[in-house]
């Protein structure tokens, strides 16, 4: 069991060996957002910036117009908060070749509560044009996130979480920026979600399984651009849609599905996340439960919709 | 070509021509700035900056960045003057289409290091030019031009301890201090002094200099260019709307453009400036 913050943190240290044009800045969080082994291994290559994350994302726009590829890092909710006008008139409008790896998305990440719990970074950066947004749900599935976000000419946004989760893809999995993963074939439910909320719909799947419902999954590891014909294709093919996030279900996922079936195939989707609030303090599991997120509460409504 | 501070003086005035052109034509921008850091501009495009008008990404460069971004005027008739913009691209000022938007932009401008607009940003970027400069071993410097109001946002402060926390040394800021921000005197609004001492506390070579004296920039940046371990910033005593007189020291030509009547005069003044 890895998190995908910890995930991002090794996969620096190996890009660098491939690509001598990546630093990494941090502020003052390199042990949270595992960006320190890249330090220890390249002090030279490695910036922090102190509590300072307009300064920091100002920086790697700086370096990233003399041909260094950024990696900066903080909590989501700083990153995109923040540093939100650094992002967009500084990295988003010249279409600079930073990347913000932002880790502790989501309620997901506990205790620390509210003030750190990125409920709104997705509805922030897929709105800024040029900006590439990704969000992996594994080990395997971030470190091609990190290794395609240094690969992209321009600005990426990678979402990643706190709690160490199991591996959904092995070793070999092939990934597409425009594509994204389905897993399984069930007709009578999908659930289109990424990241963190991967793991409960897996979980939710094997418990409609045993009453004789058969989900698939939709894995939208990249948001910007998203993936239209999948989702298209899914609502042609599955009688109910839900879509699963640990993100404010304005603006989110959920939004982004919906923007795209009204315009192409109108369907009635369920949006499953955090209504419109923000979050608390509590452990990341206990919190899951309590917003309806893990995979026993998804189950459930799953089942509610079939049964309408 | 060894330009001579009274070459300089001529330039600046050309300059100030074309940043009055532009304004009046675009009936927008902002003209008191521009009036007051031109001639620091010009200083740095003619005495000092290592770069080449054929190969404006040049990896070796000097680069200059404009924080104050609304005194676009002043930077564009800079790099006409300089040669990597056609002077009669500058009529499109802030029209539609024109590769001259309102504030600059690097992706479309030759010579436009980094696009800037939205103030306290420019010290941080240059800062990020400044390390990817040590790391890579080169020697070129990073101006960047700040205006007195622009100090008050937070983020100056911040890029002014990371400056100097890596010692980039390779980092010359300027000050235009022209005393002057869009809701009256920065003293007033809210009061910068004393931004030498506030500097100097940040451990950065701090110059004070008369920002419209060529020798006294040129010198300034003569001393910041031999400076081994900290950043400097040359702070420019300014006269917002310098060289048109019924401009000068009035906040109301911050961001307003002139009449026809007032450009005529303007114009006139400019012309019999030009005759040194």
């Amino acid at each position: 069991m890895i998190a995908t913050r910890e995930s991002y943190g090794k996969a620096l240290a190996e890009l660098e060996e491939k690509n001598k044009n990546i630093v990494v800045l941090d502020a003052d969080l390199s042990s949270a957002t595992k960006t320190k082994e890249f330090a220890t291994k390249f002090p030279d290559k490695f910036i922090n910036l102190g509590i300072a994350e307009q300064d920091m994302m100002a920086t790697a726009a700086g370096l990233a117009t003399c041909g260094k590829i950024p990696f900066a890092s903080t909590f989501a909710v700083f990153a995109t908060g923040r540093a939100y006008d650094q992002i967009r008139n500084s990295i988003c409008y010249p279409n600079l070749n930073v990347k913000i790896a932002a880790t502790h998305a989501g309620i997901t990440v506990g205790e620390d509560g509210a003030t750190h719990q990125a409920l709104e970074d997705i509805n922030i950066v897929k709105a800024l044009p040029n900006m590439t947004v990704l969000c992996p749900c594994d080990d395997i599935s971030t470190k091609w996130a990190i290794k395609k976000a240094s690969e992209i000419n321009g600005p990426v946004y990678i979402r990643l979480t706190r709690p160490k989760v199991e591996n959904v893809y092995d070793e070999n999995e092939i990934f597409e920026l425009d594509k994204a993963k389905v897993i399984g074939d069930g007709g009578d439910i999908a659930f289109i979600t990424n990241g963190i909320t991967m793991h409960e719909c897996i979980k939710a799947k094997d418990i409609l399984k045993e009453k004789g419902i058969n989900a698939r999954i939709v894995d939208l590891h990249t948001i910007k651009p998203v993936d239209k014909q999948t989702i298209i294709e899914t609502a042609k093919q599955v009688k109910h849609i839900i879509t699963v996030e640990d993100h404010n279900i304005i603006g989110g996922i959920g939004s982004i599905v919906a923007d795209v079936l009204a315009e192409e195939y109108p369907t009635k989707i369920y949006k499953i996340g955090i209504n419109d609030e923000f979050g608390k303090s509590g452990k990341w599991n206990e919190l899951l439960t309590y917003y309806g997120l893990d995979g026993n509460s998804i189950a459930n409504k799953a089942m509610e919709i079939i049964r309408k | 070509m060894e330009y001579s501070y009274n070459d300089l003086k001529k330039i600046a005035n050309e300059c100030r021509k074309n940043i009055l052109e532009q304004v009046y034509l675009a009936s927008s921008g902002h003209i008191g700035g521009s009036l007051s850091c031109i001639d620091i501009l010009v200083t740095i495009y003619f005495k000092h900056a290592n770069i080449d008008i054929n190969n404006p990404k040049w990896e070796d460069r000097d680069r200059v960045i404009l924080s104050k971004g609304h005194c676009s005027p002043a930077f564009y008739a800079v790099l006409a003057e300089k040669g990597f913009i056609d002077k009669e691209i500058l009529k499109t000022f802030r029209k539609l289409d024109s590769i001259l938007q309102g504030h600059p932009d690097m992706k479309n401008i030759p010579g436009v290091d980094m696009s800037s607009g939205s103030l306290g940003q420019g010290l941080s970027v240059a800062n990020g030019m400044a390390i990817a400069g040590k790391m890579d071993k080169k020697n070129y410097k990073v101006y960047c031009i700040l205006g007195d109001g622009e100090v008050q946002e937070g983020q100056i402060w911040e890029a002014a301890m990371t400056a100097a926390h890596y010692k980039l040394n390779n980092v010359i800021a300027f000050l235009d201090y022209n005393n002057l921000q869009i809701d009256g005197k920065v003293e007033d609004v809210m009061n910068i002094a004393d931004i030498a001492d506030k500097f100097k506390a940040f451990n950065f070579n701090v110059i004070e200099i008369d920002g419209h004296d060529f020798e006294q920039i040129d010198k300034a940046i003569i001393k910041a260019k031999e400076e081994k371990e900290k950043p400097s910033i040359i702070i420019a005593k300014t006269i917002k709307g310098k060289g048109i007189s019924f401009m000068e020291d009035v906040a109301k030509w911050h961001g307003e453009a002139p009449k026809e009547e007032d450009y005529k005069i303007a114009k006139s003044e400019l012309e019999i400036g030009g005759v040194i």
